[in-house]
C-alpha cells in the first residue's frame, strides 16, 4: 500500500472489548476524507489511534515511517489534532492559543516566536479570519469564533495530516460551511485532512473520500457516491436519503428511518 | 487590526509583566530586610545591610547573620517553593483550587517526619527527617492524582485531598497518642503548628537542597502547563508526555514541600493563595504565573513571619497558624466563586 497515511489490520481494545477491528486503509495527501458512522461506531477512537494518542494493534505508517517508532515530538509535527468541543481551561488570549500550534516545532512560549513561527501563526489566523480576536480571551468569544480559533491553532502546526473530530458540531450553518471550506482549502494545498462528522450532507459535498465505520469495522470506503450508497445508508445508518445534484456537487439529505 | 498592532499589544503585555516582576522583587527584598531587622533588638534596614556585609558592631553582626539570616532565608525559600508548587499543581490539573495543602501534602510530610522523630530514628537535624517527609509527600500527591485520574473534576480532587489530609492528621495523632514521652509530644505538637523561629544554618542546609531541586524540576516543566490548557489529549498531540509530566510534578512538589515541612512543620495555604493574587496582574497563562507565584509566596511567608513577631501576645504565635487563619477564609471565598462548577459535579 502506498499513501501518506496507511494502516494495516489496525485494532483497538478497551478493557477486553474490541472497539476497532481489522481496519486497513491508505490515504493520500491533498485529500479531504470524511469519517462517518453511527454513534459508538469508533470514529473518535480511530482518529486517536491514527494520531498515536492511544495504544493500538496493527501497523500505522505516516510518510513511510512506522508511527510506533516516531518520538512524541515527531508525531506532533506530522499530525495536527483537533479534538471535539474545543476545550480551553484558562482564559488565554486567542493569539496564545493559536501559537500553541507551534509547540511541536519548539516554540513553547508565544511571547518568543521565531519569525518562521510568527509567520505560520499569522497565516493560520488569516486563513480562518480570527486576526481581529487575537487579543481577546477565548472564553469571551462566541461558539463560532471559538471554533475558528481552534481551527487556526490546528492549521498553525502546518502538519501534513490534520485530524479533526466533529469540527462542525454545534455550529450554525454558516460556520459549518466556513469550517469545511477552510479544511477543503488545506486539503487543496496538499494536506491530508480527516474529518469525523455526523453530517452526511457536508461529507458528501466536501470530501474526496468517505470512510464508513460500523461497529468498529470499515463498512465502506470510496468516493462519497459509492461509500454512501443506498445499501450502506440502509444497513449502517438504517435510514433512507434524498439524493440529488446541485451545482455539480452531490447532495445527500437523510430522510427517514427504516 | 493589523498584525503589527498585534505585536505591539503583546509587547505591551510583556512590559506590564516585567513591571510586576520588578515590583515583586523589590517587595521581597524589602520584606527580607525588615525580617532581618525585626526582633527583640530592632535594626534599621541600613544597619541590617551594614551588618550583613561585615559592618556595625559584633553584636549586630551576630544577630543579623547568625540568628536572623537563616530564618529569613528559610522564609524566602519555603514561601517561594510553596507558591511555585501551587502554581504547578494548578497548571497540571487546570484547576484554580489545586494546591499542596488542599491535597494533604504538608500534612502527610509532617506525618512522615513525626514518625521518624517519635521512633527515635533521627533527631531534628538529620537528613532522615526531610527524606521521610519527602517520601510521605510523594505518596500523598501520587495517591491523589491516581484517584483523580486523567480528567478529574474539582469535586473529586477536593474530596480526595480532604480524605488524604484527614488520614495524615489521624496518623500523626496516633503517633503522638502512642508516644510515652510527654515532652516529645509537646515538641511535636508545637512543631506541627509551623514556625520559622530559632532556625539555624543547619536547618537551611537540611531543607535548601531539596527545595532547590524541586524548584528546578517544576520550572523545567512550565511550558508544558501552557499546552495543557487545551486538555491532556491535545497536549499529548502537541508532543507533551503527559504521564512523565505528572510524575515530574509529583516529584517536584514532594521534594519542595517535604523539604520545607521537615524544618518548619506545616505551613499551609500559601500555594493556594499566591497564584490567585497574580492572575489579575499577570494573566491566566500557567507558565507565566510560575515565577511571580514563587515571589508572591516568598513575600507572603516573610510578611506572615514578620507579623508574628510584631503582633503582641503572651506567647509566640506560630506562622503556620497565621497563614491558615488567613488562607482558609480565602479558600472559602474561592469555593464560593467556583460554586457553579462544584455544584454541577464537573470542573
Amino acid at each position: 500500500m502506498s499513501g501518506l497515511l496507511t494502516a494495516q489490520n489496525l485494532g483497538v481494545t478497551f478493557s477486553g472489548r474490541a472497539v476497532l477491528r481489522d481496519i486497513s486503509l491508505s490515504l493520500s495527501s491533498g485529500h479531504l476524507v470524511a469519517l462517518v458512522g453511527p454513534n459508538g461506531a469508533g470514529k473518535t477512537t480511530l482518529l486517536r489511534a491514527l494520531a498515536g494518542l492511544l495504544p493500538s494493534q496493527g501497523e500505522i505508517y505516516v510518510g513511510g515511517d512506522a508511527l510506533s517508532l516516531l518520538s512524541l515530538r515527531e508525531r506532533a509535527k506530522r499530525f495536527a489534532y483537533l479534538p471535539q468541543g474545543h476545550v480551553v481551561h484558562w482564559p488565554l488570549p486567542a493569539l496564545d492559543i493559536v501559537a500553541l500550534g507551534r509547540y511541536p516545532h519548539g516554540a513553547t512560549d508565544p511571547a518568543r516566536l521565531t519569525p518562521k513561527d510568527a509567520e505560520a501563526v499569522k497565516r493560520a489566523m488569516q486563513a480562518t479570519d480570527v486576526v481581529e480576536f487575537s487579543k481577546r480571551r477565548v472564553t469571551e468569544l462566541s461558539g463560532g469564533e471559538c471554533s475558528r480559533v481552534a481551527l487556526a491553532r490546528v492549521l498553525a502546526v502546518e502538519a501534513p495530516v490534520i485530524l479533526a473530530d466533529e469540527p462542525t458540531a454545534s455550529l450554525d450553518p454558516r460556520y459549518q460551511i466556513d469550517v469545511m471550506q477552510n479544511l477543503r482549502k488545506a486539503a487543496d494545498a496538499g494536506t491530508l485532512v480527516i474529518v469525523v462528522t455526523h453530517d452526511l450532507g457536508l461529507a458528501a459535498r466536501f470530501a474526496d473520500t468517505v470512510l464508513v465505520l460500523s461497529e468498529g469495522r470499515l463498512a465502506a470506503q470510496g468516493a462519497p457516491a459509492e461509500a454512501l450508497s443506498e445499501k450502506i445508508m440502509a444497513n449502517v445508518f438504517r435510514i433512507s436519503a434524498y439524493r440529488a445534484e446541485h451545482q455539480r456537487e452531490a447532495v445527500i439529505v437523510p430522510w427517514a428511518g427504516i | 487590526m493589523s498584525v503589527e498592532t498585534l505585536r505591539l499589544a503583546s509587547e505591551f503585555a510583556a512590559r506590564r509583566r516585567a513591571g510586576v516582576m520588578v515590583a515583586l522583587i523589590s517587595l521581597v527584598v524589602l520584606l527580607a530586610l525588615i525580617s532581618l531587622g525585626i526582633g527583640p533588638v530592632r535594626l534599621s534596614p541600613v544597619a541590617v545591610v551594614d551588618a550583613l556585609f561585615g559592618g556595625g558592631t559584633d553584636v549586630q553582626q551576630i544577630i543579623v547573620r547568625e540568628i536572623r539570616l537563616p530564618r529569613t532565608i528559610l522564609g524566602l525559600a519555603i514561601g517561594a517553593i510553596l507558591g511555585l508548587s501551587g502554581a504547578a499543581l494548578q497548571g497540571l490539573l487546570r484547576n484554580p483550587l489545586a494546591s499542596p495543602s488542599l491535597f494533604g501534602a504538608p500534612q502527610s510530610a509532617a506525618f512522615g517526619a513525626v514518625l521518624v522523630i517519635s521512633l527515635g530514628l533521627a533527631d531534628v537535624r538529620s537528613y532522615a527527617l526531610p527524606v521521610a517527609a519527602i517520601a510521605m509527600a510523594f505518596a500523598s500527591v501520587f495517591v491523589l492524582l491516581t484517584i483523580a485520574g486523567r480528567n478529574a473534576g474539582l469535586l473529586i480532587l477536593i474530596l480526595a485531598g480532604l480524605a488524604i489530609s484527614s488520614l495524615a492528621g489521624a496518623m500523626t495523632a496516633l503517633v503522638m497518642n502512642l508516644s510515652s514521652n510527654p515532652f516529645v509530644v509537646l515538641e511535636i505538637a508545637f512543631w506541627l503548628l509551623g514556625s520559622l523561629e530559632d532556625r539555624s544554618f543547619r536547618h537551611v542546609m537540611l531543607a535548601l537542597p531539596f527545595i532547590v531541586a524541586g524548584a528546578i524540576i517544576l520550572m523545567s516543566q512550565r511550558n508544558a502547563f501552557r499546552a495543557l490548557t487545551l486538555g491532556e489529549e491535545t497536549a499529548q498531540s502537541l508532543g507533551v508526555d503527559v504521564g512523565r509530566l505528572r510524575l515530574l510534578v509529583i516529584v517536584g512538589v514532594a521534594l519542595g514541600v517535604g523539604g520545607a515541612v521537615a524544618v518548619t512543620g506545616t505551613i499551609g495555604f500559601i500555594g493556594l493563595v499566591a497564584p490567585h493574587l497574580m492572575r489579575p496582574l499577570i494573566g491566566h497563562d500557567p507558565a507565566r504565573l510560575m515565577v511571580p507565584s514563587a515571589l508572591t509566596g516568598a513575600a507572603l511567608l516573610l510578611a506572615a513571619d514578620i507579623a508574628v513577631r510584631i503582633i503582641p501576645s503572651t506567647s509566640d504565635i506560630k506562622v503556620g497558624v497565621l497563614t491558615s487563619i488567613i488562607g482558609v477564609p480565602f479558600f472559602l471565598y474561592l469555593i464560593m466563586r467556583e460554586r457553579r462548577s462544584l455544584g454541577g459535579g464537573m470542573a
